[in-house]
C-alpha cells in the first residue's frame, strides 16, 4: 500500500492504510485478552478454511474424503485517523497451522510475542518464526495473577533474546499495559528503519 | 430455514447458520484467482450494479454493499460471518464482473514512513 493515500477519482473514495501487528504466543498466554483489550470494537473473529491440501502434519490418517476444517482467528482494530487504522491479529496457536501464519505475517508491520513465565518455552516457535523472517518483535511478559514473578533479564535470558529486542512486562487485560507493548513495537520498528521516533 | 419438503423444520433456524457447506457457495471453488490480504481494502464501483449479474449469489450482493466504503477482506468475511477463504473467492468474481476493485498492500515488507510511525505512536499514547 503506498504510504499516500491513493485518491480514487471514479468513487471520490480512498483508501486508508491498514497496518497489521501479529499477537503470537502460546495457547492460553493472552492472546485473545490482549486483543480483546485493544480492539475498539468487539474483537471479530473470522474463520480461515483448511483444506486437506493445507493440513501437512493435522492427523488425516483413515479420512478418506476431502475434509475442511475452519480456524478461528481474533482480529481488532485501532482506528488512529481515518486514514490510518492498525489492525491485530492474534496467531493460531496449533503448530499445524504455520502454513496461516506465513500469510498473516506477509506485510505485517511486526508482532508482538506474549510469553507467560509458566510455560516459556511455549512461545519459542513465535520467536524463532519471527527471528527467522526477520520479522521485528517485541516480547510482553504477561504478568498471570500467581504467577512467579521474574526479573526481566532472567527471562530475556531463558529465551536467548538479542539484546536489542525490546521486552516488557505486561498485564494483557489491561489497554493501558497493552498499549504500551504496541508502542514499543512501533518504536523498535522505527528504529530498525533507522528513523527512531522522538519521545 | 426449510428442509427439502417445503416445510421448516424444527432444528434449523436463523440461529442454526447456513445448512449448505461453505464451499458450495463459491462452486467448489477452493482456491481463489488472486491471494488478497486480509487487510487489503475492497471498494465497490460507485456505479455496480450486481442486480444485473443474474448468476451472482446473495453474498455477492452483499459484499458489494457493505464495500460502498473501503472495507478490509477480513471484516468483509466477518460482516457476512463467510470463511475468509471463502470470500476471497466470491471477491474474485466481483473483480471479475468489474463490481469491486481489490487495493492490496504492497507486496514485500512494508515499511511506513517515519510519519506514519510517528502518527501511530503519538495515536496509540492517546488510547
Amino acid at each position: 500500500m503506498d504510504s499516500v493515500r491513493s485518491e480514487l477519482p471514479r468513487t471520490g473514495a480512498h483508501i486508508p492504510i491498514a497496518l497489521k501487528i501479529l499477537i503470537a504466543g502460546g495457547f492460553g498466554a493472552g492472546k485473545t485478552t490482549l486483543v480483546s483489550a485493544l480492539s475498539e470494537v468487539r474483537p471479530l473473529q473470522t474463520e480461515e478454511m483448511l483444506t486437506d491440501a493445507g493440513i501437512g502434519t493435522d492427523d488425516l490418517a483413515g479420512v478418506e474424503a476431502k475434509s475442511t476444517t475452519t480456524v478461528a482467528m481474533d482480529f481488532g482494530r485501532i482506528t488512529i485517523n481515518e486514514d490510518l487504522l492498525v489492525y491485530l491479529f492474534g496467531t493460531p496457536g496449533q503448530d499445524r497451522f504455520w502454513f496461516l501464519w506465513d500469510e498473516l505475517a506477509f506485510g505485517a508491520l511486526g508482532a508482538v510475542v506474549l510469553a507467560d513465565t509458566r510455560r516459556l518455552a511455549d512461545c519459542f516457535p513465535s520467536i524463532g518464526y519471527f527471528e527467522q523472517r526477520g520479522i521485528p518483535f517485541v516480547v510482553g511478559v504477561n504478568c498471570f495473577d500467581g504467577a512467579r514473578r521474574f526479573s526481566l533479564e532472567t527471562v530475556r535470558e531463558a529465551l536467548d533474546l538479542d539484546a536489542d529486542v525490546p521486552m516488557l512486562l505486561c498485564d494483557a487485560r489491561e489497554r493501558q499495559s497493552g498499549k504500551q507493548v504496541l508502542i514499543a513495537l512501533v518504536e523498535h520498528v522505527a528504529r530498525q528503519h533507522g528513523e527512531p521516533v522522538p519521545a | 430455514m426449510w428442509a427439502e419438503s417445503g416445510v421448516p423444520h424444527e432444528w434449523l433456524d436463523d440461529d442454526a447458520g447456513p445448512v449448505v457447506r461453505p464451499y458450495t457457495l463459491t462452486g467448489g471453488r477452493v482456491r481463489a484467482t488472486s491471494g488478497f490480504d486480509l487487510v487489503a481494502y475492497v471498494l465497490a464501483d460507485r456505479n455496480a450494479q450486481p442486480a444485473v449479474h443474474l448468476d451472482l449469489h446473495p453474498e455477492h450482493r452483499r459484499l458489494v454493499a457493505l464495500a460502498a466504503r473501503p472495507v478490509p477482506v477480513a471484516e468483509l468475511a466477518t460482516g457476512l460471518d463467510l470463511a475468509v477463504g471463502v470470500v476471497r473467492v466470491l471477491l474474485g468474481d466481483l473483480v471479475d464482473r468489474g463490481l469491486v476493485t481489490v487495493h492490496q498492500p504492497s507486496a514485500g515488507p512494508y515499511l511506513p514512513d517515519n510519519d506514519i510511525l510517528k502518527a501511530v505512536v503519538s495515536g496509540l499514547r492517546a488510547l
